[in-house]
């Protein structure tokens, strides 16, 4: 009896000893929230790593994007309406043949190094990104013709006009000559970059010499939260205060000390068909999948009814670009769309293959509900889910599918940069859209240099897209914003970047 | 010394055929880094382009030799995803996952070992269904599950730790440590589990030898037997058992890592798999190897302290 309790003891004695280590340290942790009431501090977390370059001409990841938004500055700046302000530059003029772009340079902007912006540093930014090199992911429209400094004013000669060019301009200035933008970016926007730590965290403090009205917040702590299952969880415990981009599911399990706001995702979400292999090549199939499927229906089951259906590749942030009506043009009708299959030549339906990344739950449970509606029709559709890498190699790079459910997002605020890639000749062009009524729209529109008569062409184009059926179109999903009550000043823009120079803690 | 020698060897013909696997795997599976890191930006064209820069394009001997040949003079090759040297990158995430498995084997030792020995004394007694039920039950709860229960119950309700800010070791030692208690135990309970039932039926086992019978009925009582003579015979299983623990617990740290949001190894080889990050990868796996083979050494050399009989000396 002796021994047994003599066992029991050492167990209970090492369990204790333990557990009373730890308990130990609990009580230094507390001090550092105390310690400077002052200190407005915000922990924010995202779902993906920034694991790719920091430097802006180098990424491609959205997320990283994303985020670095609050540190680089262009010559120019987008705003959260979607217009273009001066930035690094004080103003521009427009020499009469609009071939000649002059900006003056703002006095005194800093970047967070300390150095001041020269126009040496503007023009060195802007050549790196029309120089041929493999790592500059950024690049400049071909019709600049050379970028110099002119009276201590940054000139750029174009060897045609262009409406968009000044959207290009949005692209960072960063310091000449600096060679550590890959890990330890420096930039000059309201934040200034600390540190990242893969998988981990990255760390952004207020710039106290920013040129514009300053940022409230003073350090914004990133949480990399890449566990779906952990986001609510760490919401609920305090370890973040505001999360975007979730389901309804996540905000539904939120509970008291949170709101939710609401936006867009600025994403083209479509059932993307490949137009060069049968049947999509006809335009009657790919019409009577439009006819098949309900898109208020799909949204309604799977996003629980958050979500702004879309009728061509624009979606409504584009504002002027945007043609409402064009939602309207294949309601659902089951009937016209066996009509329309039968005229076609499969009166019994087909079969197909919908290929998913299978990490985007949101397109999951899209191709999903489609595959319901389509059976309607008689098309037996079954889905392929794949890892994002063998979906960007196979079937974005190597066009090898038939369907595919995606969305596709806009780099800048440019209608270029929606419409581009169905030209037939786009390197990006991976439905194989291929209409030359579209290709002479898409070049006229381009060429074009009056304003008016430009946005008449691209809705023009967009409406080809429609008609045409290039690809099942569906929605631009909402973007779900968790935040715990008391931040605010969140603004949602029409491109995939969150500011954090308005968000603030109320006292 | 013979031994040492032999050892360091078979460690490095490890490293070397392992990676030399992790290489040829990436050849057969297919994918490429440059895909992932251009994304939605890709067009042939600068696909070539970064292949190229990255030096992709050429054979795959040649580059295996390149890594082999730079890992010898210590130079582990940059990340291509993030652009920044491996060693800088993992190091922090080494020592993590090094801190979260040294935890959970403490906690696996200290408990399972005194446990096993008063379930050994159980055996046949009146509670003895009930508790081996109850280990059962741990044995069979998944890591991941216990996480999460920990987390609402010590994180969410009792607020004893803030799951989803992990301090790091760096800034917070003692809160980074108790974060990682709470990871630990859910990696422990099976373990433990295991642990306890086969220490338990070996003592059993060694209890009915002839050898106690005859050293009890020369006068010793039964705790004196089994602290002199049965531990002894006991503990050379449960040595090799906890160092195939030990070597299995970083390895299987990766879900743990993923549900208590710990910035470790586990996370990073995930994600450098699904990126094609070669040299991270290849680090990774080389860690592993030298980890596994460290702990059949150590649990080796243990063993012979404990029975002589398996020293070395003749055959070597």
């Amino acid at each position: 009896m002796k021994k047994r309790l003599f066992a029991l003891m050492l167990a209970m004695s090492l369990v204790s000893a333990v557990l009373a280590g730890c308990a130990g340290g609990s009580k230094t942790e507390n001090p550092g929230t105390d310690n400077a009431p002052t200190l407005k501090e915000l922990n924010i977390g995202i779902a993906q790593d920034l694991d790719d370059s920091l430097d802006p001409h180098k990424n491609v990841a959205a997320g990283t994007r994303e985020i670095m938004f609050n540190v680089f500055e262009g010559l120019m700046k987008p705003t959260s309406t979607g217009d273009l302000i001066p930035a690094v530059a004080e103003s521009y003029t427009v020499s009469d043949d609009h071939l000649t772009y002059t900006f003056k340079l703002r006095e005194g902007v800093k970047f967070h190094n300390g150095q001041t912006v020269t126009p040496d540093d503007v023009l060195y930014s802007y050549n790196r990104c029309m120089e041929d090199n493999a790592e500059i992911q950024v690049k400049l429209p071909a019709n600049i013709d050379k970028v110099y400094v002119e009276n201590g004013d940054i000139c750029f000669q174009l060897t045609e006009p262009s409406n968009e060019f000044l959207s290009y301009l949005t692209v960072a200035i960063i310091p000449a000559d600096y060679t550590e933008q890959d890990t330890k970016p420096v930039g000059t926007g309201p934040f200034k970059f600390v540190s990242h730590t893969a998988q981990d965290s990255v760390v952004m403090e207020r710039f106290e010499e920013y040129w514009g009205e300053s940022a409230k917040l003073d350090k914004v702590t990133f949480k990399i939260i890449e566990n779906a299952d952990n986001i609510v969880l760490s919401l609920q415990s305090g370890a973040v205060d505001l999360f975007a981009h979730l389901t309804t599911a996540q905000t539904s399990q939120l509970g008291a000390g949170f709101h939710v706001e609401a936006g867009t995702m600025n994403l083209v979400q479509a059932l993307y068909l490949n137009n060069a292999v049968a049947p999509f090549d006809d335009v009657r199939v790919r019409q009577a999948l439009c006819y098949a499927v309900d898109r208020e229906a799909m949204i309604d089951l799977a996003f629980d009814g958050y979500g702004y259906p879309i009728g061509t590749s624009i979606y409504p942030a584009f504002g002027k670009y945007y043609d409402e009506s064009l939602v309207n043009n294949y309601p659902h009708d089951v009937e016209k769309a066996k009509a329309l299959l039968a005229e076609a030549g499969y009166p019994d339906g087909f079969a197909m293959s919908i290929t998913v990344p299978s990490n985007y739950k949101p397109h999951m449970d899209t191709a999903e509900v489609l595959v319901q509606q389509l059976a309607e029709v008689g098309v037996t559709a079954t889905i392929q889910p794949v890892e994002w890498e063998t979906w960007l190699s196979d079937t974005y790079v190597g066009r090898q599918f038939e369907s595919t459910v995606v969305g596709v997002d806009a780099a800048n605020m440019t209608a270029r940069s929606l419409l581009e890639r169905f030209t037939s000749t786009a390197g990006n062009n991976f439905v194989n859209y291929n209409n030359a009524e579209y290709d002479t729209l898409y070049a006229a529109a381009q060429a074009s240099f009056d304003d008016a008569e430009q946005i008449a062409l691209y809705r023009q184009a967009a409406a080809n897209l429609s008609e045409n059926a290039a690809n099942v179109y569906l929605q631009d999903m909402a973007d779900l914003v968790a935040v715990r009550d008391g931040v605010e000043g969140l603004n949602f823009y029409p491109i995939y970047v969150l500011d954090l120079s308005t968000l603030d803690i109320a006292a | 010394m013979k031994y040492a020698a032999k050892r360091i060897l078979v460690l490095l013909v490890t490293m070397v055929i392992v990676s030399f696997l992790a290489f040829a795997a990436f050849e057969v599976i297919g994918g490429d880094p440059a895909t992932a890191i251009l994304g939605t930006q890709a067009t042939p064209e600068r696909l070539e382009a970064l292949r190229e820069e990255l030096g992709l394009n050429r054979p795959f001997l040649t580059r295996y030799a390149e890594w082999l040949l730079g890992f010898f003079t210590g130079d582990l090759g940059m990340s291509y995803q993030y652009r920044q040297p491996v060693l800088e990158l993992l190091q922090s995430k080494l020592s993590v996952t090094l801190m979260l498995s040294f935890v959970s084997f403490i906690l696996i030792v200290a408990v399972s070992i005194p446990l096993g020995l008063l379930s050994s004394r159980m055996v046949g007694k009146r509670l003895d269904g009930l508790h081996t039920a109850f280990n059962q039950l741990c044995m069979a709860v998944p890591p991941f599950f216990t996480g999460i229960l920990l987390s609402y119950l010590f994180g969410i309700t009792l607020k004893w730790f803030m799951p989803g800010n992990f301090p790091g070791l760096g800034n917070n030692f003692l809160g980074s440590l108790k974060y990682l208690f709470f990871a630990a135990i859910s990696i422990a309970i099976p373990r433990i589990a295991m642990t306890v039932r086969m220490l338990r039926s070996i003592i059993v086992r060694e209890m009915n030898q002839a050898y106690v019978r005859t050293a009890i009925s020369r006068g010793n009582d039964r705790g004196q037997v089994l602290r002199n003579h049965v531990l002894k015979n006991a503990l050379v299983p449960v040595v090799t058992f906890l160092a195939q623990t030990m070597a299995e617990i970083m390895a299987g740290s990766v879900v743990v890592e993923q549900v208590f949001g710990i910035p470790g190894l586990g996370r990073m080889l995930v994600s450098s798999v699904a990126n094609r990050d070669y040299p991270v990868v290849e680090t990774l796996v080389v860690i592993l190897a030298f980890w596994v083979v460290l702990a059949g050494t150590v649990a080796d050399l243990l063993n012979q302290r404990i029975d002589p009989r398996l020293r070395l000396g003749a055959d070597a």
